[in-house]
């Protein structure tokens, strides 16, 4: 009797250990949402860009080499926005802290709330571009018709210098798609 | 290869046999409430053939309206779908619907349920010696499933799409052409299907790993263990560990159409490219999961009719399990132009080239198992030397797109096309058709004719070659995939892989002729048909073995081998 029923819990045994497999990497199918979001949040991967804070950002010493910045501007298809920056470039010393402005405007008769998705190009930057203040940071409603001035400030780190593959670059576009934000 | 069974066992199970025929299920109870792994083997073949019928009458009406520039058919299919009167747009969403039915049917109806639950189901609980599968009636939900998920497929092409009727977005359903860009049920059919079709894969793999580890006869080791097996060990674990993965992003799909999550929509902090990060983590998994098996049935069907066990025995068998695992880790080289970065495309180009390593140890282990041996060109043998040459030059091609900077130009172009078509249309399905005439007289018990076997095999390798050879040129001309229409340039290689689809269209009706004829007038086939070289279980068997086998489970030694 016990000589029948050991091996039907072996299997019993073998298959939920399968099962687990299974369930685990089921799990980590769903887990990849966030984790995919910190991977790129940490290592800049795909240019996105860093957040700092007042404080980190009264650290950073202005280093000898300077840098542009272009900006860009886009808005999703459906998107009934006007959106441009304010400034073709900008040129800095790498560290120092840049104010830049984008222009939004509300062509619809509709208040339309919109957020905006950004990276920088070439991506590798990614990790060295910090942002201490960003509209994107928040979703943003227009009423119809009202248009406003968006601020983003930031600096480039100096570490970017320290980077064989990353210290030559001379010019960073920063860029912004926005979109109608979903409810 | 290592097991040589020849003098035990035989007579016992004729034995039985005879008291087994006497309690046969009725019709319906057997074929539709199975648990036999046999019976299940042969539902998944039938389900198989019926899919791939369908997904290849697909195929040929893509390839007839490519036959020339300009749009010709789809007028005329549309209205076999039920569109009376169809729009331009219309009849280019019914051209998407056919390519994404296409790739569905094949990767998950016609390939992955006969090389893994129509031959794995027949022949790996023989090959290992045990009486049947682990999980009898889970086996059983397997098969049923897979049916239940190829008609939510069908379905999906007669309910409402957006444009028209059906799913049109591709075997890879990629967001956001698959959530809002897909508005109507199509979709969630389509999806739907892949729930299904996954499930019941996962189970089939839970199935074999558990079979393959507890249930081996006395003395089979996992180091005996005939090829095939360890090739269906491999794929399963594969299954297991990507399926989930898939499952968890067209989850993720179903909610962004339905629910209003935005896991793929950057609108509310989403990421497209997730998705297909998600997608590849399974995909690229997928395509071994289809190839491996069949180098198991190759390495079988090379070392008996070599009458020699296979060259290399456990550098075959690591060979696969070193293809399983590096195959996780190079998804992103479907996604070159993506976006990634230089030092990523590096990694990614770098992690492929690998796999051609133990790809190579194969090819060139085979080579070796044929070299000084006994050869016999029987209809199986042909077909296995066929799949070595055809899969040899989709692993070539599989190289030169490995490179990140080469996809950049042949990315959705034919020349990826013409690939992966010969890795999986000539090389999984030669090594299905190898699979069929090695075995069909085992699972049958009659006799197939080897004329219309070999006429099977040159006929279809002759059509094969003719379709998706001359793609190569259209690719490198610059002939995107995934579209009815192309300018008159490259009108004169597709109507050569026109005509290649007719004839290999001939070769499957020499096929069922020979199957019609196996049935009809076949010679009665013996236990140990292909002789000497034949040394795994089932060839102690009779054919047809009886319906329950191994009840004395046969006990595997030592003596003679290696």
């Amino acid at each position: 009797m016990l000589a029948d029923a050991l091996p039907r819990n072996r299997n019993a045994r073998t298959g939920l250990i399968a099962l687990g497999g299974a369930l685990a990497m089921l799990g980590l199918g769903f887990a990849s949402v966030p984790l995919y979001r910190l991977f790129c949040q940490v290592t800049g991967f795909g240019g996105t860009t860093m957040k700092v804070s007042e404080a980190q950002a009264s650290t950073v010493k202005v280093a000898a080499g300077s840098i542009s910045v272009r900006f860009d501007a886009n808005v999703d298809r459906g998107m009934p926005w006007k959106f441009a920056p304010q400034q073709v470039t900008q040129e800095m010393r790498i560290g120092t802290r840049k104010m830049a402005f984008y222009k939004a405007e509300n062509l619809s008769d509709k208040p339309v709330t919109g957020v905006a998705s950004f990276n920088v190009e070439p991506e590798y930057v990614g990790k060295y571009f910090n942002k201490i203040q960003c509209f994107c940071f928040e979703r943003q409603t227009l009423q119809p018709g009202q248009s406003i001035d968006m601020p983003v400030i930031y600096y480039v780190d100096p570490k970017i210098l320290d980077d064989p593959e990353a210290k030559n670059v001379e010019q960073i576009t920063l860029s912004y798609t926005f979109h109608v934000a979903a409810e | 290869m290592a097991t040589t069974a020849d003098h035990f066992q035989a007579h016992d199970d004729g034995a039985h046999a005879h008291d087994d025929h006497d309690h046969l299920p009725g019709f319906f109870a057997r074929w539709f409430m199975s648990t036999n792994h046999k019976d299940i083997g042969t539902l998944y073949l039938i389900f198989a053939i019926i899919a791939g019928i369908i997904g290849g009458a697909f195929s040929g009406m893509m390839r007839f309206e490519l036959a020339e520039p300009g749009i010709q058919y789809l007028d005329m299919f549309a209205k076999w779908f039920g569109n009376p009167n169809p729009s331009f747009d219309q009849q280019l969403h019914l051209w998407n619907v056919l390519i994404t039915a296409h790739g569905l049917i094949m990767v998950f109806f016609l390939v992955m349920p006969a090389i893994i639950g129509g031959f794995g189901n027949w022949f790996i609980p023989i090959m290992i010696g045990a009486p049947d599968m682990a999980f009898p009636r889970m086996n059983n939900i397997s098969f049923w499933l897979t049916v239940a998920g190829f008609v939510s497929l069908l379905c999906s092409a007669f309910v409402p799409g957006g444009v028209a009727n059906g799913a049109g977005v591709g075997w890879t359903a990629y967001a956001p052409l698959s959530t809002y860009g897909s508005t109507g049920p199509a979709m969630d059919f389509a999806i739907f299907s892949l729930h299904l079709a996954g499930a019941a894969s996962i189970m089939g793999a839970i199935n074999f790993i558990t079979t393959i580890f507890n249930m081996r006869a006395p003395g089979m080791t996992l180091h005996k263990m005939p090829l095939f097996v360890w090739s269906v060990l491999v794929t399963a674990f594969l299954l297991l560990l990507a399926l989930p993965v898939l499952a968890a992003a067209i989850t993720m799909l179903i909610t962004d159409r339905n629910f209003g999550t935005t896991f793929f929509d950057p609108s509310g902090g989403g990421d497209p490219i997730l998705y297909q990060h998600l997608f590849w983590f399974f995909g690229h998994p997928e395509v071994y999961i289809m190839i491996l098996p069949a180098f198991g049935i190759i390495s079988q069907i090379v070392s008996t009719f070599s009458k020699k066990p296979v060259f290399g025995y456990l550098g075959m068998a690591y060979a696969m399990v070193a293809i399983g695992v590096v195959g996780f880790v190079v998804w992103a080289h479907h996604m070159y132009t993506s976006g990634l970065s230089v030092n990523t495309k590096m990694y990614f180009t770098a992690a492929t080239m690998v796999i051609a390593v133990p790809t190579g140890v194969k090819i060139f282990s085979w080579i070796a198992t044929m070299w000084g041996g006994s050869l016999e060109f029987k209809s199986p043998m042909v077909w296995a030397l066929g799949f070595i040459f055809l899969f040899t030059v989709g692993g070539v091609t599989g190289v030169v797109l490995a490179n990140g900077g080469v996809d950049d130009v042949l990315h959705d172009t034919y020349y990826v096309v013409a690939h992966f078509h010969y890795v999986l249309s000539l090389g999984a399905v030669t090594g299905l058709f190898a699979g069929f005439y090695y075995w069909f007289p085992k699972m049958s018990g009659r006799m197939h004719s080897e004329f219309l076997s070999h006429l099977h095999f040159w006929v279809f390798f002759v059509g094969v070659n003719l379709i998706f050879f001359p793609q190569h040129f259209l690719g490198l001309q610059g002939m995107p995939r995934r579209y009815p229409d192309y300018t008159p340039a490259y009108e004169y290689w597709n109507a050569i892989s026109t005509l290649g689809y007719k004839i290999m269209a001939a070769s499957l009706v020499i096929w069922f002729i020979n199957i019609i004829y196996a049935f009809t007038a076949g010679k009665k086939a013996p236990a140990n048909y292909w002789g000497e070289g034949a040394t795994t279980l089932e060839w102690t068997l009779s054919s047809p073995p009886p319906f329950h086998q191994f009840e004395t489970l046969p006990v595997i030694d030592d003596k003679g081998h290696h």
